[in-house]
């Protein structure tokens, strides 16, 4: 065995290694959009993500007593469970020196989170179990409890992101993020 | 036989009977320099016990704690009203060092602990990136991997502390939402190169695999900067309650945003305004405005031991020992106090000290028996200052909730007990 067939022998397994270091590892398996969609639950404020359907506040009455009321109470006052919180009232309890009770009508500044909270998490015995119609309807009963819509008022993927809510302009960033 | 003396050691470093922390610095703890310790009286006579007379059982395949040791559990205060709902606290009072074992690191969860099968959870990267990729946990396990000891802490640790009035809780309810382990894992920007972000994406939504599918938006800064898709803690799998089979770590960032069972990472232009991060885990102020992404968690500490609980005996020697961090780097200093405050000496930092993560600091006391007020008081290497409660609250007030991190205080009374105040 000659030295230099040994050196050349040596020389191509180094081009192998250094080509197989040049490039990073890749183990992500490409996917179709299209195969994500029952896993893309996310609602911008914009309404981006909001599916098809609708519901009035009217038609979510019934929904909110079945699957709701057990923890959030009657009209989503008076929570038998504190971490469930009250979701309705506390307006003006935001104001300097008072004791502020966040709800959905007091604090929350989007509506699309109501709707993207309730799909992914709620009821929460049995997450993900409702209806686009169903949670369209019931983000509408909530919202007429709030006195921010009327109790006839269709709920859509149009219509949701145009609801102002009393809180919109609540929130600044907080100033020492890291750049 | 003369000893070597170390006369500087009893020097007091502040009032109210702080010393030098040279006692910890020279590794020489001379107890007769510094005065007289507790008089005990003298030993029983020494007998050969039982488990040396016979041979002890044989191996565990996964080790457990000494029987002995049954009382250092997590606690719930209050206890969930629904399973799985809360959070459970991480025995401060009871620990040491700067990494919380596995089984004791706290637990904030939404919707209870998922049960998940790593063979069929997946990662998927998506939303505003050129190639859309799902990640297996195998294949996630094959990429070039990076430790690091970070802490993390829950957004709502030390809230108690927002009370009006001091109330009588001890260090783990008060400060038990804080945890530190060995992170182990792929880093995030590995992967989002791979799955190539368009310029046009400023965020991450990070969501998790729990019934609640918790969800946080993330600035993709972090995301490229120090994030870690982790599998491991503490050198094993992460455990389940800490968000097994993949977890998010972004070193320093409020707990909440460590989302654990990764499934799903969004480029998005904008936040998702989640419920996590509108109606909870913002900070409204004294006026009616709510601060909302308060990333970091800003420069804390509090002092372990002595702490409510753990009665002093009597006059004489005692270490003050506690933990401090910061979100924006390093622990540069802790300072701690007898006299609330009044006057301060620096502690000595146990090291390795490393960014965003837990420094242990130790001081040396000799308590005389009167009133005392114990605070201790971390600087970061960026200069920030923990702040005094006053002024924390002049700045925010006291209706924020999260991220509560002013100095905290214990008052010792002349019996030795120990009890949470504000000073």
């Amino acid at each position: 065995m000659s030295t230099p067939k040994r050196i050349a022998g040596c020389l191509s397994m180094l081009t192998v290694a250094s080509a197989a270091l040049a490039q990073a590892p890749q183990f992500g398996q490409p996917i179709a959009p299209a195969d994500i969609a029952p896993w893309d639950i996310s609602i911008g404020p914009d309404g981006e993500g909001l599916p098809p359907g609708r519901g009035t506040a009217i038609e979510g009455e019934a929904i909110y007593v079945a699957k709701c009321q057990a923890c959030h109470g009657e009209k989503g006052t008076k929570p038998s469970d504190a971490l469930a919180g009250a979701l309705v009232g506390g307006v003006g309890t935001l104001a300097p020196d008072k004791t502020p009770i966040k709800t959905v009508g007091s604090f929350w500044p989007y509506a699309t989170t109501l709707f993207d909270y309730v799909r992914r998490a709620m009821p929460f015995q049995e997450s993900k179990s409702l209806t686009a119609d169903e949670v369209y309807a019931v983000s509408a009963y909530i919202l007429n409890l709030n006195g921010i819509i009327g109790s006839n008022d269709v709920i859509d993927a149009h219509s949701l992101p145009k609801v102002r809510m009393p809180n919109r302009d609540g929130f600044i960033p907080f100033p020492r993020n890291p750049k | 036989m003369v000893g070597k003396t170390h006369p500087e050691l009893s020097d007091p470093a502040a009032g109210n009977g702080i010393l030098s922390r040279r006692i910890f610095l020279e590794g020489a703890l001379v107890v007769g320099a510094i005065g007289a310790g507790l008089s005990y009286g003298s030993a029983e006579p020494l007998t050969t016990q039982s488990w040396m007379k016979v041979p002890g059982p044989g191996f565990a395949g996964y080790g457990q704690p000494s029987p002995f040791e049954s009382k250092v559990v997590k606690t719930f205060l209050p206890a969930p009203a629904t399973p799985g709902v809360g959070a459970s606290r991480t025995p401060l009072h009871l620990l040491e060092g700067m990494i919380t074992p596995s089984g004791l690191h706290f637990e904030r969860s939404h919707s209870g602990i998922p049960d998940i099968d790593p063979d069929h959870h997946r990662l998927v990267i998506h939303g505003l990136v050129k190639r859309p990729l799902v990640f297996t946990v195998e294949a996630l396990s094959r990429y070039p991997m990076q430790s690091r000891i970070a802490f993390i802490e829950c957004g709502g640790n030390s809230q108690l502390l927002n009370a009006p009035q001091a109330q009588p809780l001890n260090v783990t309810a008060i400060h038990g939402l804080v945890g530190c382990s060995e992170w182990t894992g792929v880093p995030l920007s590995a992967l989002l190169d791979e799955a190539g972000v368009e310029p046009a994406a400023r965020w991450l939504i990070a969501e998790g695999a729990d019934a609640a599918a918790m969800s946080r938006s993330i600035p993709i800064a972090k995301a490229m900067d120090d994030a870690l898709v982790c599998l491991y803690q503490n050198g094993e799998r992460v455990r389940p309650s800490n968000g097994y089979p993949v977890r998010l770590l972004l070193p320093g960032f409020e707990g909440n945003t460590n989302v654990k069972w990764l499934r799903r990472l969004k480029a998005t232009a904008g936040p998702a305004m989640s419920k996590d991060e509108t109606s909870k885990y913002t900070i409204l102020l004294k006026d009616e405005k709510a601060w909302q992404f308060v990333l970091p968690m800003e420069v804390k500490s509090f002092i372990a031991r002595p702490s409510p609980g753990l009665a002093l005996e009597g006059p004489g020697f005692y270490e003050i020992s506690g933990l401090a961090w910061s979100g924006n780097g390093s622990i540069r200093q802790v300072e701690v106090s007898a006299d609330g405050g009044q006057s301060w000496a620096p502690a000595a930092l146990q090291g390795p000290i490393l960014p965003k993560a837990p420094v242990r600091f130790r001081a040396a006391w000799q308590w005389n028996g009167g009133p005392a007020v114990l605070q201790s008081r971390a600087t970061d290497d960026t200069g920030m200052v923990q702040p005094t409660r006053a002024q924390f609250a002049a700045e925010r007030g006291l209706r924020g909730v999260y991220h509560y991190n002013a100095i905290a205080s214990w008052r010792v009374d002349e019996k030795g007990e120990v009890s949470n105040v504000y000073a």
